[in-house]
């Protein structure tokens, strides 16, 4: 439709332009994901047999499901954290000179930009048993044994906050610049003090970049592979390398075709629930 | 009275804001200056503090020949991917940019949903795709891998630099008689070329960071540094993984400090 006016109208380009991209994508995102969706639907190796046997036994097996649940809950420990800490960066940000700004956005911009391998490999010196919190207790004799920080939740939650942070604190940035610093006086003139402003004013007029910031963390924090792995180690298993296990190590391909296609329809509800709330939210900013 | 409470009140704000602010940039940034000291480290353990100070690991490094061919590797496959994502991503960005219609406002999702979807799902479909059409895992699967999953910031840096551009300038240019690609040339690509260049930086660097693809679409010949390193790190924690993060980890801050100056990079992350 847009061919011919397109090609008068100078400021905009036709539709053409976009074609390779297009069909690359056709060719290598959107026919390999049919194919996994394909694969997902047969019984067995070979695809011969269409069944929903893969799903039946995902969704039947307590294992399955134990993994997929603490996987989800993994995503909003570390969105949570990721908020709680994030909020007042962003909030800082807004506060300080533009030297400090600079400062600010590079702490925060550095590690995104960082190997996650990297990242998370500076997470085993401080967890370890010879890291730096267990060495530190142990000198102040707060502790004997050294705490067993590396394997445990608490490790992995603090570890994917900090890898996942940047993509938090940039999104929480934007919204915060955009709110009219008039709100927040007329708020405290009107009688109203800073925490109640806070969450009165600042908190809702950013919400659409508090859901910005926990979709992009929370997408990312499920499918954080090599932190999960390394910091997790082998007891705690999430749907990344569950996945991985399943089609690498046991070449269970249509079973992990299913795994992949449940993990994706997950990722995508709550992507969905979230921009959901972002809509919602943006009509609450500005009722 | 009431006036000393309210600001009481609002000391206590601005104190829990920034304590919480000040632990949390320190949380951020405390891993990256801890795994620079303890390369540094004299001792065989990545014990911290180190027991002395050393360039030893760094020289260790120099005749680790594993690392280097999975490095150069990664480098081949991050540069082919990049350009890759730069022929196609910017000719997309400049036709859906404008655009109104459904089918830019489904090109643009269809673009950006590699960010948000597991990579390793798309990773082990690429693989399932690949062997079905007899294609063997090579560097050039690979680059095709991590184009799909690169290109999308190229488009959304491309886009928004499109965005600021003024129309009026490209009016003006048609109005004097200007050719649509002299404009083009002229005018359009001198003023998006900092929204392209930090784009093809980030595509670079994600790719050359990519393990979900590459898990699946490399095999030992065509080894890649991430990987390397995290199979290193399963087996064993080696104090040249430390040297190597050390040297990633310079050359991150020199390169960031350049595209900082060149492309004004932070402004454009939180625009």
């Amino acid at each position: 439709m847009g061919a011919a006016p397109a090609s008068r109208d100078v400021t905009s380009y036709g539709m053409g332009l976009a074609a390779p991209l297009a069909l690359f994508f056709l060719l290598f995102f959107v026919a390999p994901l049919l194919q996994l969706l394909w694969l997902s639907l047969h019984n067995d190796t070979a695809g011969l047999h269409w069944g929903l046997g893969q799903y039946l036994h995902f969704l039947t097996d307590p294992f399955s499901l134990g993994v997929l649940g603490s996987t989800l809950l993994l995503g909003a420990e570390v969105t949570a954290v990721c908020l709680v800490l994030g909020f007042p960066i962003a909030w800082l940000y807004q506060r300080v000179g533009p030297k400090l700004q600079t400062i600010i956005i590079l702490i925060v911009l550095l590690p995104l930009l960082t190997s996650v391998v990297v990242r998370t490999f500076a997470w085993i010196v401080i967890l370890g048993r010879q890291g730096i919190i267990n060495a530190t207790l142990q000198s102040l004799g707060v502790i004997d044994t050294p705490l067993k920080l590396l394997y445990t939740q608490f490790g992995v939650v603090i570890a994917l906050a900090q890898v996942q942070m940047p993509l938090m604190t940039l999104p929480l940035i934007t919204a915060l610049g955009r709110i009219d610093p008039n709100f927040d006086d007329a708020s405290c003139s009107l009688g109203a003090g800073s925490w109640r402003t806070f969450f009165r004013i600042v908190l809702p007029l950013s919400l659409p970049g508090v859901i910005a910031g926990c979709t992009l963390t929370y997408a990312a924090a499920i499918t954080a592979f090599i932190t999960q792995s390394l910091i997790g180690g082998g007891q705690m298993l999430f749907m990344p390398m569950y996945l991985y296990q399943q089609a690498s190590t046991l070449q269970n391909w249509p079973f992990a075709s299913a795994i992949s296609i449940i993990f994706l329809l997950a990722v995508l509800a709550v992507v969905s629930v979230f921009t959901t709330l972002g809509r919602m939210s943006r009509g609450y900013g500005g009722a | 009275m009431s006036g000393r409470k309210r600001t009481l009140e609002a000391i206590s704000f601005e104190l829990v804001m920034t304590v919480i602010a000040v632990i949390a940039l320190v949380i951020i940034i405390a891993p990256s200056l801890v795994v620079l000291i303890v390369s540094f480290t004299s001792g065989f353990s990545l014990r911290f503090p180190p027991p002395g100070y050393s360039l030893r690991w760094y020289a260790e490094l120099w005749n680790a020949w594993q690392l280097h061919f999975a490095a150069k590797n990664s480098l081949i496959v991050a540069l082919w991917a990049t350009g890759l994502s730069v022929a196609l991503g910017v000719a997309a960005a400049l036709a859906i940019s404008r655009s109104r219609t459904l089918s830019a406002r489904l090109l643009d999702s269809l673009f950006m949903s590699p960010l948000v979807l597991p990579a390793l799902a798309f990773g082990l479909a690429a693989l399932m795709l690949f062997s079905l059409v007899g294609l063997p895992v090579s560097p050039l699967t690979l680059v095709i891998g991590h184009t799909v999953v690169c290109v999308p910031y190229v488009v959304r840096n491309t886009v928004a630099a499109l965005a600021q551009l003024e129309p009026t300038l490209l009016e003006s240019s048609a109005v004097l008689g200007a050719s649509r690609l002299y404009t083009f040339r002229r005018i359009v690509l001198p003023l998006i070329r900092p929204g392209i260049i930090a784009g093809a930086f980030i595509a670079f660097m994600s790719s050359f960071d990519n393990v979900p693809v590459s898990l699946f679409l490399r095999d030992a010949a065509t080894d890649m540094l991430p990987i390397r390193m995290w199979q290193d790190l399963e087996g064993k924690l080696d104090v040249t993984i430390a040297a190597l993060s050390g040297v990633l980890i310079i050359a991150t801050v020199a390169l960031v400090a350049v595209m900082e100056r060149v492309t004004g990079l932070s402004r454009r992350l939180t625009n």
